[in-house]
């Protein structure tokens, strides 16, 4: 399997909250409107983890979410790219230490692009698919083999 | 057998060959207008006009991932059945001066069979897939596929009984006799607004049978995560968007045999290869249209029905309006 030119211009991404409080997600679905249109980049919102290429996770992990977090995550077919959106997700944000929340979310998953923020910016968000393209290129490399890449990214 | 009917065979199988590529090719070149379209009425810029491709070709790429709770052998064999059964459609339909590669052998009413087969290839494909929301976007797209069978079946009917009665020796329900003797030609003022009531059902169950917008219920992004296709990743999937995209040249194809055959050569007064040229230019032309009304509009004008209100707007209003269409006809007829 050899990821070609044509991933990078359809990313379709699968939106997980967990427990996050609806700012982020709110500033994700304003992705969707007229004003920033991501469809014009290929970027289409799904309703299935199993459709999707890149998971966007907001929200500091609370216990509830974790086993779910880490079910979808493996339920996203490979090659899969994950961003964290908003303060919470990358470092507990006002959540930090809190007895209910287990931890940044790369505590539990890997993730590749981070963007901060609270909530975080539209644009900081499409920048951060951007990222999750180059890490896709990144993989993508000489054309060696995927799967053994994608081993050694998320090792 | 002897060598030129071995040539003949040949040359049908190039021709199944040739158009399966071109009705997929074409049905996904048509998806990227109706995604262009769709953002333009929304005052959006909308993805390039090649996104389905890259979409088609990302999801090959990507795992297929068959569920533990699935049965696999009816998994992935859904999507096979539903894009191949769409795409023997199109061997049975004409395509503007093009004749049908089947044309002696298959009828309206063939298609009207095949064209429920994507249907139940989703549904079993749906139970199979061991999610309940599968199964629930399954018993959707059931309900649904039995609601909108009336009406469609109601508009063919009287097309073919009106036909028979105005030419008796003609052979009914051949996609050649509707394409060479349109309905608008044969039948009186009364009748014309039966005609208009017919092609009005017909344009209303084409987004059922697409599952678009306002009757995408049984794939429900929002409240069934997907459906029926919840579970399908990758190649599957893949097959699963090519159905929907030959469907739609399908059910483009099957409006234009139906209602609106015309060629544009006799009005320029061409004949001969430029016709042949324009008149494909022109039902392409007709086509996209077409579509357009059907899909994008509709998608783009509406959101999506309850369940219960789409099986009762199709069983009861829509089958109510072709019924009435039929008694116009059946008194444009007799007066």
């Amino acid at each position: 399997m050899k990821l070609d030119n044509y991933f990078d211009r359809s990313l379709w991404v699968f939106h997980l909250n967990t427990g996050s409080c609806n700012g982020c997600d709110i500033e994700i679905v304003a992705l969707l409107t007229p004003r920033y249109d991501v469809e014009r980049f290929g970027i289409k919102l799904v309703g299935t983890p199993r459709h999707a290429d890149v998971l966007l996770v907001t929200g500091p992990v609370n216990r509830k979410m974790l086993p779910r977090l880490k079910l979808i995550y493996e339920q996203t077919p490979d090659p899969k790219a994950v961003i964290v959106v908003g303060a919470c997700g990358t470092s507990g944000g006002v959540f930090y230490d809190s007895y209910n929340v287990v931890g940044p979310v790369d505590k539990h998953i890997p993730v590749d692009v981070y963007v901060p923020g609270c909530p975080v910016r539209p644009e900081a968000i499409i920048n951060g698919v951007l990222q999750a393209w180059l890490k896709l290129e990144r993989l993508r490399g000489s054309g060696a083999d995927i799967e053994k890449k994608i081993a050694e990214v998320n090792a | 057998m002897s060598v030129s009917s071995i040539f003949i065979f040949i040359l049908k199988i190039l021709g199944t060959l040739l158009i399966a590529v071109l009705g997929v090719i074409i049905g996904l070149f048509y998806k990227g207008i109706d995604r262009k379209l769709a953002a333009l009425l929304q005052s959006r810029v909308g993805p390039p006009i090649r996104q389905p491709f890259l979409d088609f070709f990302k999801l090959m790429i990507k795992e297929n991932i068959v569920p533990k709770n699935a049965v696999p052998w009816i998994f992935n064999g859904a999507p096979v059945l539903a894009l191949v059964s769409t795409i023997t459609i199109l061997f049975y339909l004409p395509f503007g001066p093009i004749p049908a590669l089947f044309a002696n052998s298959g009828d309206l009413i063939l298609i009207v069979y095949l064209l429920a087969m994507p249907a139940v290839a989703l549904v079993t494909g749906g139970f199979s897939s061991g999610s309940s929301y599968a199964s629930i976007g399954a018993q959707r797209e059931m309900v649904l596929l039995m609601s909108y069978e009336l009406p469609l079946v109601t508009t063919v009917i009287v097309l073919g009984w009106r036909l028979n009665l105005a030419f008796p020796g003609l052979k009914v329900f051949s996609l050649a006799s509707f394409s060479t003797n349109p309905i608008w030609g044969i039948v009186g003022p009364l009748g014309f607004l039966g005609a208009i009531l017919l092609l009005f059902t017909l344009v209303i169950v084409t987004p059922a049978e697409l599952s678009v917008v306002p009757f995408d219920t049984p794939e429900a992004e929002t409240e069934l995560a997907g459906g029926v296709l919840v579970e399908y990743s990758g190649r599957n999937l893949a097959l699963f968007e090519l159905t929907n995209a030959v469907k739609m040249v399908v059910m483009g194809t099957l409006t234009i045999v139906l209602f609106f055959p015309y060629n544009i050569s006799p009005l320029l007064s061409l004949s001969g290869f430029p016709a042949y040229i324009m008149d494909i230019l022109f039902f392409f032309v007709k086509l996209f249209v077409v579509l357009f009304f059907e899909v994008t509009f509709i998608r783009v004008a509406l959101a999506r029905l309850k369940i219960d209100q789409a099986s009762s707007a199709y069983l009861i209003f829509l089958s109510v309006i072709g019924l009435i269409g039929l008694l116009f006809m059946a008194v444009d007829y007799l007066i």
